[in-house]
């Protein structure tokens, strides 16, 4: 019944985004929330769409999949769009009914508004869900994070515990549907009554999850402790994260991306030019 | 070489304030270095807790214990330092019961790897310690896989892997195949007959018969005590003494000793089935040549 939900949105694949080391993917991601942010004119968001599109090209994710991810962020779209477009009292007046007037300054408003949401949710999730295993990204974390240890931070214990929960997803997955028969066998009714009688049916789920989740905790922690694990000090790694060429030319590409916003604004508030 | 000895050895568990629980009383054993030895007991026969108290997981938080233990030459006493039991779990490899409970990493290779990164082991040796281990299980063509879609005799052979990858002396099975199905079960025993043949001290918790039959020596546990000790053929001649103690002999053990019994000409009672067959078809060959 619940058996097959993929991991996060991960798609995996070989391309130059798929192989780019997860810390830099990372900051590539923030510089591009920063150019989604920068971004006033029309023209700079011309321009960053294409880089979506180029994204997608690159990453050879469907087209269809980003507009799917875009689903959940529908409502924040048109509810800011709608703020945007009544609450705003400048430009020419161009329609009105009762209250409400329309504003052409208030149009433009919305319509960047909207731009920059969709681009905003696009990038990041081209740059990281789509094109990063959980796992890589726990490690691009770690690794982002790891300056903190100076700090006193134990930032190899956050990414164990991330890495652990990631594996036992499926798992306890598993073990759910397998007490959801059970419970179904001795008669209990998931699927009828109001919401309360719903949510009193899920405790005979939850409490045996519960209790076995500890008990596992307990085993696994045992097993760890057997192959010798004492936490992140004076451990290796098979897999250790390695910056390449090809990370250094794209964080270029993307300094590059945001330097072009930046002066397109700068033409056109400083210099009037009307893009 | 003794590379597990105990002498006298009892442990009782903590239960509350000061409520003793005893499990093991006046234990006496010693594993040689290479041996394969089966440690039989039904449940609550205090297998498990022997198993745990070699590998030093259980301590003096978790009950009292009296008597002697050695490992690898090093005698385990009250002030044994965490380095000290640490550089020594190098060296005892378990492998536990739940398949899905000991495996820690998303891919199976990481998985085996899991172990030697603990012991701060540079990268490449790493690499190749993995790739040894996993040619070792026979599992090295599900390297990247996840280890949820694995089976459960699968999962427990990468946990196996995880544990070769350490390079241990000794592996301790604690009923490693107990929520095995049989062919899961199946593969599990073979590859743990081939790693005594690697040379690897094995020590086998199990209360199945036919599994402890595939052992040099079988040391049978009943209530905390010693009750019998010996090779499988020695054990398993006696089957009265064994059902005094809920246990029984291998199926292929009680058929030979019922045909011996209907006149067949059997001297040695075979304990396994690979030496059952043997038996059988030397027998046809016999009535054949006749």
């Amino acid at each position: 019944m619940i058996n097959d939900i993929t991991l996060g949105q991960y798609f995996p694949g070989d391309s130059v985004i798929h192989r780019a080391d997860p810390r830099m993917k990372l900051i590539i991601a923030f510089i591009m929330i920063g150019a989604v942010f920068a971004a006033s004119s029309l023209i700079s968001f011309a321009f960053l769409a294409l880089v979506v599109v180029l994204l997608i090209f690159i990453s050879k994710i469907s087209p269809l999949v980003v507009l799917k991810g875009m689903k959940p962020v529908l409502f924040i779209l048109f509810f800011t769009a709608f703020i945007q477009v009544f609450l705003t009292r400048t430009g020419t007046l161009i329609a009105e009914w009762w209250i409400f007037k329309i504003y052409s300054d208030g149009l433009m408003m919305a319509f960047k508004m909207m731009c920059r949401i969709a681009l905003l949710v696009a990038s990041t999730s081209l740059l990281l869900s789509y094109t990063t295993s959980p796992i890589a990204l726990t490690d691009g974390i770690e690794g982002l994070l790891s300056p903190l240890k100076k700090l006193g931070l134990n930032t190899h214990d956050f990414a164990m515990m991330m890495s652990i929960a990631m594996r036992f997803i499926p798992t306890i997955i598993e073990e759910t549907d397998k007490i959801m028969s059970a419970q179904k066998a001795r008669g209990t009714d998931f699927s009828s009554g109001g919401l309360i009688k719903r949510a009193k049916a899920m405790i005979p789920i939850f409490v045996p999850l519960l209790a076995s989740e500890i008990r596992r905790a307990d085993e696994l922690s045992c097993a760890m402790i057997c192959r010798c694990y004492r936490g992140g000090e004076g451990r290796t790694k098979l897999k250790e994260l390695k910056i390449t060429s090809n990370d250094v030319i794209l964080l270029l590409v993307c300094i590059g991306i945001l330097a072009l916003v930046i002066t397109a604004n700068i033409l056109t508030t400083h210099f009037g030019l009307p893009i | 070489m003794d590379i597990i000895k105990i002498k006298d050895l009892s442990f009782s568990y903590k239960d509350g304030e000061d409520k003793l629980i005893p499990v093991l009383k006046n234990i006496d054993m010693s594993v040689k270095e290479g041996e394969f030895v089966a440690v039989l007991g039904h449940n609550g026969s205090g297998k498990s807790t022997l198993a745990k108290l070699i590998n030093m997981i259980l301590t003096e938080e978790s009950g009292e214990f009296t008597g002697e233990l050695s490992v690898c030459g090093k005698i385990i006493t009250d002030d044994i330092t965490e380095d000290e039991i640490y550089e020594l779990r190098r060296h005892i490899g378990m492998v536990h019961q739940n398949p899905d409970n000991q495996i820690v990493a998303t891919t199976v290779e990481e998985d085996v790897a899991f172990g030697p990164e603990n012991l701060g082991i540079p990268r490449e040796e790493i690499r190749k310690r993995v790739d040894e281990a996993l040619e070792d299980v026979g599992m090295t063509e599900y390297m990247h896989h996840a280890p949820h879609r694995l089976s459960g005799g699968q999962k427990q052979r990468v946990a196996i892997a995880g544990i070769i990858a350490m390079q241990p002396e000794v592996i301790i099975f604690d009923e490693s195949t107990a929520m095995l199905d049989p062919h899961g079960r199946r593969e599990v025993m073979k590859t743990i007959k081939e790693l005594n043949k690697l040379g690897k001290t094995i020590l086998l918790i199990t209360h199945y018969m036919d599994e402890a039959a595939e052992a040099d020596r079988i040391i049978v546990l009943n209530d905390g005590e010693i009750y019998k000790e010996g090779t499988p053929q020695e054990i398993f001649s006696d089957a009265e003494a064994l059902r005094r103690v809920r246990l029984d002999v291998p199926q292929v053990t009680e058929l030979f000793t019922l045909l011996k019994e209907a006149g067949l000409p059997i001297q040695n009672i075979p304990t396994t089935t690979d030496g059952g067959a043997e038996l059988l078809k030397n027998l046809f060959v016999q009535k054949g040549g006749r």
